[in-house]
């Protein structure tokens, strides 16, 4: 891509951008290794259950109310949460625009009818819909990653129209379409490439939506039973809160750090590769 | 045989009395050594109209926006100087008491009509806004005000059109509706900023004729902003020419546009596309070149690297603000001479 | 404040043709909202183990002849199109079935939860709008400062934190800690409050799920009020207030946050369907009997029917505010022709 040093280095000039790849970073590089350091799983019982993190050596983060290594739990949890993040996104991302370039690209009847879909799905509440997704149709790692895909893809789709529909007139699209090329050459050859920043910033936004849908998924017993996720470990941390507030607390802080740094990375991109609004 | 000229000194050029507004020495910048505005002077007399000229960015809205205590905080904490209306130092008030002046003593007309006007309020209750801020006045009297205003500049049905909102009404009107706002509280200066140029040519000359029109009835002072020469010589008495921050000539229109001394003055006389004062050529002449950015202005004469009579004294010295015996202002080492200017 | 005048104006808009049209194109619009919602709630029940009429009845009491009647009612033996066709017929009704769980039809569940979830969520609404815009207004005054800076990372934060792990926060301080706030039900059972009484009990119940459901959205609307204010103050006819020499206070209220409230309005039209989901976890954490609890239960009992009701009501819900908030808008712009 045209200039895509200089857009680096933008990037790069904003410390929180900086920060927060660091620490996205540090969570996958905990999601990658949980199963070196935790051969056994996260689920097998080390040590007395309950007890604080630093009580016992070796255990950093304590164990849970059924004696589990807390710090097993967040590192097959970081798995959890960035599978599911990164699929939805990419399964939205791929729908999102291919409805949103075929609404934008074509109009007509085919505009009208997909965009009054997209207008019923942003209806329906989106996590409620989630929920009755994974409801009906039983949980497990893949209904989660579908039913999250489900109710993300309108924004990509809304979005990608809108951009189709500012270029699609512009000369270049005029003169591709003179010399006789494809519809779908165009579309993906000319002026998908253009969208691609404003995707890019989006698709921030919706890694760390998905993240947070999956961890209340979860946290309401909907997540994948076989499956340790931060969400769960604070669903099952509460009934213990007043014994043990930390078993709660640590996977909380976990997920608000990694959506975090992932908004904070969504921020420098935005500011790096649409110059055009950087003062918002 | 030219004397330095403090041109708000009881100006004798019109004879006027006292002067009604006084600016000494206005210097704007926006850091040390990055002056916007560079020790600008002038007065306007009690009912005198005075046109402030030059091309955008060379300091004239700026300076309006100063006399209104509405410059952006960063460039009002570098302004200097003493902005003196009927004698009392405008800088040196506080906020609130500016409030007291702005709207009421002191007005202002915007450039476009659209944007200056608030879209989501009707034009009535914007108007209404301005006298219930400044006089003690109930519900019904302000609505008969605004209705009188309304009347006044020359808007139908005044009752029924308080009501509109100002995407209702077209660009002429909503100029209208600025000046009412304006007239509300019968101030003493009005400051039009381009109040025609955003207008279609012929509503341009409705507006400027009920300006003069106000004017002449209210007895106001009018300090009028814009690049148009041909507005000048309709509307002012005395015109202010400012280049790159500076005041380069001012004096009677009548006596500059005749012959300017200044050889920026006369290159805009030049640049107009029909000169309807005189008839010079046929070609339009531009002034080459641009205006030095604030950052990069020269040591000597602001205007010495476009200027044709440039001299070795124009790049090392700058020029004072000099007057002949007329009250005719410039500031240049070699003025043009008499009948020389349209050469 | 020339109210007054503003409403004469507005109402001279609003008493016409054209609100016929709007209303009934916006109508219409929902309509075909809806149809697609009752078309996706179709598609779950094929979706779901057992055919329609196992759904309908749950896990049922019912004799056999019963639901051999029900079967051919819905027509099971006939093609899909069919079925699909009855089932929208009594969905148009309002007939969404009979929960087995709760002995009652699904939509007499619903109505006895709504208002608990109605009365969350308006709450929320509120209070996210009003601490937003005035975080994201004095933010905007001090852009640059030191209290920008300040709102900016609180609004960070917010905006990362989901919200039943504040809910969880709020319950491990003011309740575990210090024992302030009750943290379950919508009133203390056995307590038979009444009156003045009753509603402090209810106000108690309320707040820290009011607060949690809150933050998110707190955030949303503090960045966006930044934003617009920020450009809304750089406008022209906010010079004009001033060189009016209208105060300060009227010029960033009356004025600029008068302006700056448009997109704001826009936004809440749009997230309302977002809290709303929301508050199934929120009701969930803080055992409230909501709708979204009822769905949480009806998961668990395997309600399909319950389950699908609710979210049938819940999209009406979002369909109706949008319908609404669309009308504020066109009150609120005067530039907004109703047609």
């Amino acid at each position: 891509m045209n200039g895509a040093v200089d857009k680096l280095k933008l990037f790069l000039r904003r410390p929180s951008g900086v920060l927060g790849i660091a620490i996205l970073v540090a969570v996958t590089a905990m999601a990658l290794t949980a199963g070196h350091f935790f051969p056994d799983g996260p689920t097998r019982m080390v040590a007395r259950p309950l007890l604080w993190p630093g009580q016992q050596a070796g255990l950093l983060l304590g164990t849970d109310r059924m004696g589990s290594d807390i710090l097993a739990g967040i590192m097959y949890g970081a798995r959890a949460s960035l599978l599911v993040g990164l699929s939805a996104a990419a399964v939205s991302i791929v729908v999102g625009t291919l409805v949103g370039a075929v609404s934008g690209y074509y109009r007509g009847w085919a505009d009208d009818v997909l965009m009054r879909i997209t207008d019923a799905v942003q209806t329906i509440p989106s996590f409620l819909a989630a929920v009755v997704i994974v409801g009906v149709v039983g949980a497990s790692l893949t209904s989660v990653i579908i039913s999250i895909s489900i109710v993300s893809w309108p924004m990509i789709a809304r979005l990608v129209r809108a951009e189709f529909l500012r270029l699609r007139n512009f000369d270049f699209v005029h003169a591709c379409r003179i010399i006789g090329m494809s519809d779908a050459r165009i579309i993906l050859t000319q002026i998908l490439p253009n969208c691609l920043s404003s995707i890019v910033v989006a698709s921030s936004v919706l890694v760390a939506t998905a993240i947070i849908v999956e961890a209340g998924l979860s946290f309401l017993g909907l997540g994948d039973p076989n499956v340790v996720s931060w969400g769960s470990m604070i669903g099952s941390g509460r009934t213990v809160l007043r014994a043990g507030w930390y078993i709660t607390v640590i996977p909380a802080a976990f997920v608000v750090v990694t959506v975090l740094s992932i908004n904070l990375i969504g921020d420098a991109l935005n500011d790096a590769l649409n110059p055009r609004l950087r003062e918002r | 045989m030219l004397s330095t000229l403090g041109c708000a000194s009881g100006d004798p050029v019109t004879g006027a009395p006292a002067p009604l507004l006084d600016v000494e020495d206005l210097s704007i910048s926006v850091r040390r050594g990055v002056p916007l505005v560079e020790g600008v002077s002038f007065s306007i007399g009690a009912g005198e109209a005075v046109a402030v000229v030059g091309e955008s960015g060379c300091g004239k809205s700026l300076t309006s926006l100063a006399i209104m205590g509405l410059l952006p905080g960063n460039l009002q904490r570098n302004a200097t100087g003493r902005i003196l209306l009927e004698g009392e130092d405008l800088s040196a008030k506080s906020p609130r008491e500016m409030q007291d002046v702005r709207g009421n003593r002191v007005a202002m007309i915007f450039q476009d009509p659209l944007t200056s006007l608030n879209p989501v309020m009707t034009i009535g209750a914007q108007i209404m806004e301005v006298l219930e801020a400044h006089r003690d006045i109930d519900r019904a009297a302000a609505t008969a005000r605004t209705i009188e205003l309304l009347d006044l500049v020359r808007i139908p049905d005044p009752q029924e059109r308080m009501h509109a909102y100002p995407h209702q009404l077209s660009g002429g009107m909503r100029q209208r509706v600025v000046i009412a706002m304006a007239m509300a509280c019968e101030p003493q200066l009005i400051i039009a900023d381009e109040p025609t140029t955003a207008l279609d040519v012929t509503i341009q000359a409705q507006i400027l004729n009920l300006l003069v029109e106000l004017r002449r009835k209210s007895n106001l002072s009018l300090m009028l902003i814009t690049h148009d020469l041909g507005v000048v010589c309709r509307v002012a008495e005395r015109m202010i020419v400012m280049y790159a921050g500076s005041v380069v000539e001012a004096g009677e229109v009548s006596a500059i546009l005749d012959g300017a001394r200044h050889p920026y003055t006369a290159g805009l006389m030049a640049a107009r596309p029909h000169g309807s004062f005189k008839r010079t050529g046929q070609r339009l002449v531009d002034i080459p070149g641009t205006v030095p950015p604030p950052t990069s202005r020269p040591k000597g004469c602001l205007f010495e690297p476009r200027c044709p009579r440039a001299q070795e004294k124009c790049r090392a010295v700058r020029p004072d603000l000099a007057a002949d015996g007329a009250g005719h202002a410039f500031r240049c080492h070699f003025p043009i001479g008499q009948g020389e200017a349209h050469a | 404040m020339t109210a007054g005048s503003v409403r004469i104006g507005g109402g001279s808009r609003f008493f016409n043709g054209a609100v016929l049209r709007f209303v009934a194109r916006r109508l219409l619009q929902a309509l075909i909202v809806m149809l697609m919602v009752m078309t996706a709630n179709f598609v779950l029940i094929k979706l779901a183990p057992g055919d329609i009429v196992d759904v309908l009845t749950g896990s049922s009491d019912m004799t056999a002849e019963q639901i051999a009647s029900l079967r051919q009612e819905y027509g099971l033996d006939q093609p899909v199109i069919v079925q699909f066709v009855k089932y929208f017929a009594r969905l148009a009704q309002f007939d969404l079935g009979y929960s087995n769980q709760f002995h009652d039809t699904v939509l007499n569940i619903i109505l006895g939860r709504l208002p608990t979830t109605l009365l969350l969520v308006a709450f929320s609404v509120i209070l996210s709008i009003v601490i937003g815009t005035v975080m994201g207004v004095a933010a905007a005054r001090s852009a640059g400062k030191l209290v920008d800076s300040a709102i900016s990372a609180l609004v960070l934060l917010f905006y990362a934190t989901p919200v039943f792990i504040v809910a969880i926060v709020m319950i491990l301080c003011f309740s575990v800690w210090l024992g302030w706030l009750p943290t379950s039900g919508l009133y203390s059972v056995g307590a038979g409050h009444t009156g003045f009484a009753y509603i402090k009990d209810v106000a108690a119940h309320l707040v820290m799920p009011v607060v949690a459901l809150c933050t998110f959205y707190t955030a949303i609307y503090s960045r966006l009020a930044r934003a617009t204010m920020l450009e809304t103050m750089h406008l022209d006819f906010v010079r004009t207030a001033r060189a009016k020499g209208l105060s300060e206070r009227r010029v960033i209220y009356g004025h600029a946050l008068r302006n700056a409230l448009l997109p704001i309005v826009t936004m809440a039209g749009l997230q309302v369907s977002s809290l709303i989901g929301g508050a199934v976890l929120i009701e969930t954490v803080f055992g409230l009997p909501g709708m979204g609890r009822t769905a949480f239960d009806a998961i668990f009992t395997r309600d399909t029917n319950l389950l699908l009701g609710v979210m049938f009501i819940a999209s009406l819900a979002v369909v109706v505010v949008s319908l609404v908030v669309d009308f504020l808008y066109a009150l609120l712009d005067p530039r907004v022709e109703l047609k």
